[in-house]
């Protein structure tokens, strides 16, 4: 997985590079015109949302309940890239909405949740940050409920009835707006990949550094 | 014991959303909201009515998701220079 | 399975007592609610007026508020006199002191709650009675999910140093879904035509989050509150 870290930010940024003509070459939306060519950098910014939530819960499981002392690396890099990516989806969704509902923001589930789910990656963030020794474990216990909540976000929008575009969207595209699509899906999720594991890294040698400062201490 | 406290816990949760989406459609249905869309259609050229201000708002989307990234990635290249050097210093005091 | 909820019973005994004799968080926190309704009303309104359906939102807001007060008192009170070490040493169930704790913080916010929304009721001409048991359905799940994650951050943040200001941070984003199901399933019943089937199905929300809340609480007390 380290080896494919380099080649993966090389290539996905050069797909991000490159994704600019390919969504200008998609057709554009009936009913949205221009607007609309935000989906292809939203859509998979939400979705990875998303999944680095899952991932700080299941790696904050993994710490709490099996004591893997590797696992909390792992989910504080998912947390920091599921702010980042929320950021992107939580502006660039206002921005598309803007032109396609003429408003910045309505507070239907979908958004309503994202901003949550956004508003728990910060508190854990500050969480880790402010909460002194043990608040590793603190945090883990925290991201395990703000895990549960991903199923009402993606559920929530078929449950109730919103502006927000619905989930057959995606299945039922046609060819030339898909390609730009799974483009641009490919690039943010090497990207994604790619980010989580220098992060972790980051954390895994930070956490390296403090055990030899203590044991320094300790001599 | 608490195996079996942990089943009925799963089956009650898994049971429960099988009443959600029961009990919605009647109760929530916003009757008064435009339609959202169910897929995109495609045309060939820009549709009339289609105003300047759009390009900004993707403009700026866009703008915005390359910042974060370039300036993500280079929050981490910094973070990461300083925690490997104090490292190097460690291990070289060490011996 | 009757040792855990002895244990629960005990620790919920112990906190009652001791409040029974000081009296001092149910007090604090009740006054504090109706100060928090009262800030809200000067808020809001207008000519001598409220606008409709605030009646809702300024119930749970103010529920909210000295909830998490009440909560982070509890346990201040653990650690100011060293009784959490006791706590976590006694050879009882963890979860149990969970459930111990969790029982404690319900019962004093039913006696807030108790006061609050017939003030509520009061100050904002709002239906109370007409349907009863639902509202009273809304405000006993959602207090018990709401209550659920607080007893365990509460009990998580204790030691930390900025408790305070961090519990609130921690807890209203995570409990935001029971809020909003209690205040839609309460507004729902307090509008001009209520909306019986839209109360029942925020009740029935109310139910499933408070159920994933609980069992995830349990899961995570022990492992979170060891040394």
């Amino acid at each position: 997985m380290r080896k494919l870290t380099t080649p993966f930010i090389v290539l996905s940024a050069g797909m991000l590079l490159a994704a600019p003509w390919i969504i200008n070459a998609a057709p554009y939306e009936s009913t949205m015109g221009l607007v609309q060519k935000v989906f292809y950098f939203h859509f998979p910014s939400a979705i990875l949302f998303l999944v680095a939530a899952i991932v700080c819960g299941v790696h904050s499981a993994r710490f709490l309940f099996f004591k893997n002392q590797r696992a909390d690396g792992w989910a504080v890099a998912a947390a920091e890239l599921g702010l980042v990516f929320g950021a992107i989806t939580l502006v660039t969704g206002p921005l598309w909405a803007r032109k396609a509902w003429g408003v910045w923001w309505v507070w239907d589930p979908r958004l309503t949740m994202s901003l949550v789910l956004w508003m728990i990656f910060a508190a854990y963030l500050m969480l880790r940050q402010y909460g002194g020794p043990g608040s590793d474990r603190l945090g883990a216990g925290m991201a395990l409920f703000g895990m549960a909540n991903v199923p009402f976000i993606y559920v929530s929008v078929n449950v109730w009835r919103t502006l927000h575009p619905q989930t057959s969207v995606v299945p039922t595209l046609p060819t030339d707006m898909g390609i730009p699509l799974w483009f641009c899906f490919a690039a943010f999720t090497m990207m994604f990949i790619a980010l989580l594991n220098v992060r972790a890294d980051l954390e895994h040698k930070r956490a390296r550094l403090e055990a030899l400062y203590l044991a320094e201490d300790e001599a | 014991m608490r195996l079996l406290r942990v089943c009925t816990v799963l089956i009650v949760l898994l049971a429960a959303p099988a009443l959600v989406p029961g009990l919605a459609p009647q109760v929530l249905a916003n009757g008064d909201q435009p339609q959202p869309p169910k897929e995109f259609v495609p045309v060939d050229e820009v549709p009339p009515g289609e105003q300047i201000p759009a390009i900004n708002l993707v403009a700026a989307a866009y703008g915005f998701v390359w910042l974060v990234m370039l300036g993500y990635v280079w929050t981490i290249a910094r973070r990461l220079g300083t925690v490997e050097a104090e490292l190097a210093s460690l291990e070289t005091r060490k011996r | 399975m009757s040792g855990f909820f002895r244990v629960a019973w005990h620790v919920m005994r112990k906190d009652m007592t001791v409040e029974v004799r000081s009296r001092e968080i149910l007090l604090t926190t009740l006054f504090f609610a109706v100060s928090v309704v009262l800030v809200f009303s000067f808020a809001i309104v207008r000519e001598g007026r409220a606008p409709d359906d605030v009646a809702a939102g300024i119930l749970w807001v103010a529920i909210s508020f000295a909830g998490t007060l009440a909560m982070g008192r509890t346990f201040e009170r653990e650690r100011y006199n060293d009784t959490l070490r006791a706590l976590i040493l006694a050879p009882a169930d963890r979860p149990a002191i969970y459930v111990g704790k969790l029982l404690g913080l319900l019962l004093l916010l039913g006696l807030v709650e108790i006061i609050l929304v017939p003030l509520v009721g009061l100050l904002f001409a709002a239906p109370i009675f007409s349907y009863p048991l639902m509202l009273s359905a809304l405000l006993v799940f959602g207090t018990i999910g709401f209550a659920a994650v607080g007893t365990l951050f509460a009990a998580m943040l204790v030691r930390v140093r900025s408790r305070d200001t961090l519990l609130p941070v921690l807890l209203y984003p995570i409990t935001i879904p029971v809020m909003i199901g209690g205040v839609r399933g309460t507004a729902a019943l307090f509008q001009a035509t209520p909306d019986e089937p839209m109360a029942r199905f925020w009740i029935g929300l109310l139910v499933f989050w408070d159920v994933v809340f609980v069992t995830l609480a349990l899961w995570t007390f022990e492992p979170v509150m060891t040394e």
